[in-house]
């Protein structure tokens, strides 16, 4: 590499276009009306990540919202590309850093599909237990984080406790607080420990009775209520042709849940409902949320009370590593040991599209494979990308304000917007 | 997926609308992808929202690097009635990545097809907004394409910035 001297330096045609627009330039008028393009952002609208919004505004309201990604971009898509199936796991589970275990089961769904293996139906159960208990968490996070978008600090604390709580569980079951690569491909790494089985008990006793308490600090409170009540309803068609599914969806009375209508790892073995909400405004979408909480806790108490016995993973010793106590005996699984540890295993060439109900929505993981032990092409379909989408439907026409409580309430978590 | 009886009905119908528009049908263990001609996407995915398919679930950018046509888009659709999903595939060539968009038929398709351009180079014509999305609006290159490089890009530090072709021009 040469140096260059900056000044005989050739502008690009995007730095010119960049350094010829000034604030004058940009002023639009609607009428009589003078329009004003407010940046916001790069920052966290909550803790939710890293968004910046361009809003045209006319006095307080909303003329204009577009949404601009990309601050949190680490190209994961193109790690995953370069580690064997296995080894990719880690990496998919960072993207949407709020809901590891979804993109976790996403992933490994996919490539199970293209590898046609048996999931063993104690660790189906214990997917949809850290699933359940992940959905919680999440939900947990956007009960906080936009309470306190809205002012109402308290709410927060008491969501972290909580959170504390379901992340000391996954601690104990995985090994890691976050981003733990407790699912495999082909079933869970390991057996729960001791005593865990108790301590989810334990909270699932006390964790109905807090969301009615978080229920009750914010359903009384007169400024969340009517920041919240008839602001920025979106009705159900609208929300289907901008492709938004999960809670958003459920909250304008569209009963849509993949764990219902096209279930996967054993979810048609639990009985839960779905709630719904009637007019698609921020309170419902709050509603729903703290509704489905209490659901995740009736399927997780099922799955502990029926908890099958058996191994936790495929037997398959193409896919799954070999028992260590057998790596001393048996040639054969010493074999199997060393070339899944340094080649990976071979995934059938094949695309695959495996969708799951995520906390946010149809999250969706394609894998293509061409026969190597790399995937060839991994693309996450996040609700987040999605759902954004229609925030710009949803809040044009309403006051600046309302666009705050709103992005809060579509809980978009940057990291699985940007991957 | 749909069953043998379903695919063949769909196929029929894309045939009747267009008699060329269908190449190939792709099956993947759970899967089956109909491979359409880039030109005739639009109206094939009419064609499937008329069949029940009426929910675009995803969009998906493709580089099938060394194979030619080396760029593919894969649309999966979702019947909400059957609870079934199909897919829709297509290639183009590197040398002319142009093929129509679907945003304006399917709004939802917007961010996804922005994504596809970014990443692959794909180019979307009648997107009303095809920039960049998560790469920064002046970035040269398409980095989810099977031979860009990683690690192509040194790390800037204050000493050796001025060294570094085009960081702040």
């Amino acid at each position: 590499m040469s140096t260059v001297d900056p000044a005989a330096r050739e502008l690009s045609a995007y730095r010119k276009m960049e350094e010829s627009v000034t604030i004058s330039e940009t002023t639009e008028f609607e009428g009589d009306r003078e329009l004003l393009t407010l940046n916001l952002g790069p920052h966290h609208p909550a803790t939710h990540g890293v968004l910046r919004l361009l809003v045209t505004l006319d006095g307080e309201v909303i003329r204009r919202l577009q949404p601009i990604f990309g601050y949190l971009h680490t190209g994961i898509e193109k790690t995953a590309e370069q580690k064997s199936y296995w080894k990719a796991i880690p990496v998919v589970e960072r993207m949407d850093y709020v809901s590891y275990y979804f993109n976790a089961m996403a992933y490994c769904g996919a490539v199970e599909a293209l590898l046609e293996v048996e999931i063993p139906k104690r660790a189906q159960y214990l997917r949809v237990i850290h699933l359940e208990l992940n959905r919680i968490m999440s939900h947990l996070v956007f009960l906080g984080t936009s309470a306190l978008d809205l002012g109402a600090i308290s709410v927060w604390w008491y969501c972290f406790r909580e959170r504390e709580t379901l992340l000391d569980l996954f601690e104990m079951s995985s090994g890691q607080r976050m981003h733990t690569r407790y699912f495999q491909i082909g079933g869970v790494i390991e057996d729960i420990p001791e005593g865990w089985i108790e301590q989810v008990r334990k909270f699932c006793a006390i964790m109905p009775e807090r969301a009615d308490t978080y229920g009750d600090l914010l359903n009384k409170n007169e400024i969340f209520l009517q920041r919240q009540r008839d602001v920025c309803p979106l009705p159900v068609e609208k929300l289907r042709e901008y492709g938004v599914t999960g809670p958003l969806l459920r909250a304008a009375g569209d009963p849509w849940d993949l764990r219902k209508t096209m279930p996967y790892s054993s979810y048609e073995d639990f009985d839960f409902q779905i709630p719904v909400g009637t007019k698609g405004d921020n309170y419902d979408r709050f509603q729903v949320r703290l509704a489905e909480v209490k659901e995740s806790i009736k399927i997780i108490v099922q799955a502990l009370d029926n908890l099958p016995d058996g191994p936790t993973i495929t037997e398959d010793r193409k896919i799954a590593l070999p028992p260590r106590h057998e790596l001393a005996t048996s040639m054969e699984a010493l074999i199997h040991h060393f070339k899944l540890v340094t080649e990976g295993m071979r995934v059938p060439a094949g695309e695959a599209y495996y969708a799951i109900e995520g906390a946010r929505g149809e999250l969706g993981c394609f894998v293509r494979s061409d026969g190597s032990s790399k995937p060839a092409r991994v693309h996450m379909r996040d609700p987040s990308l999605v759902n954004l989408q229609a925030a710009p439907a949803a809040t044009e026409g309403w006051l600046i304000a309302d666009m705050l409580a709103t992005v809060a309430m579509f809980d978009p978590i940057i990291g699985g917007v940007d991957r | 997926m749909p069953d043998a009886a379903t695919l063949e009905r769909l196929v029929g119908a894309l045939k009747a609308s267009d008699a060329e528009s269908v190449i190939d049908t792709v099956e993947s263990p759970g899967r089956v992808a109909i491979e359409v001609r880039p030109e005739s996407i639009v109206g094939s995915l009419e064609v499937l929202r008329a069949a029940g398919y009426e929910f675009l679930a995803s969009v998906h950018g493709l580089d099938y690097y060394p194979n030619e046509p080396r760029l593919g888009v894969d649309y999966e659709l979702l019947s909400r009635q059957a609870c079934d999903r199909v897919a829709l595939t297509l290639r183009v060539s590197s040398e002319d990545p142009h093929l129509p968009s679907v945003t304006p038929a399917w709004p939802c398709a917007n961010n996804q097809e922005r994504e596809a351009y970014d990443m692959f180079g794909l180019i979307f014509d009648g997107h009303p907004d095809l920039r960049r999305i998560l790469m920064p609006e002046d970035y040269e290159g398409y980095p989810q394409r099977r031979d860009f490089p990683i690690g192509g890009e040194p790390v800037l530090f204050t000493h050796n910035e001025h060294n570094v072709p085009r960081w702040f021009e």
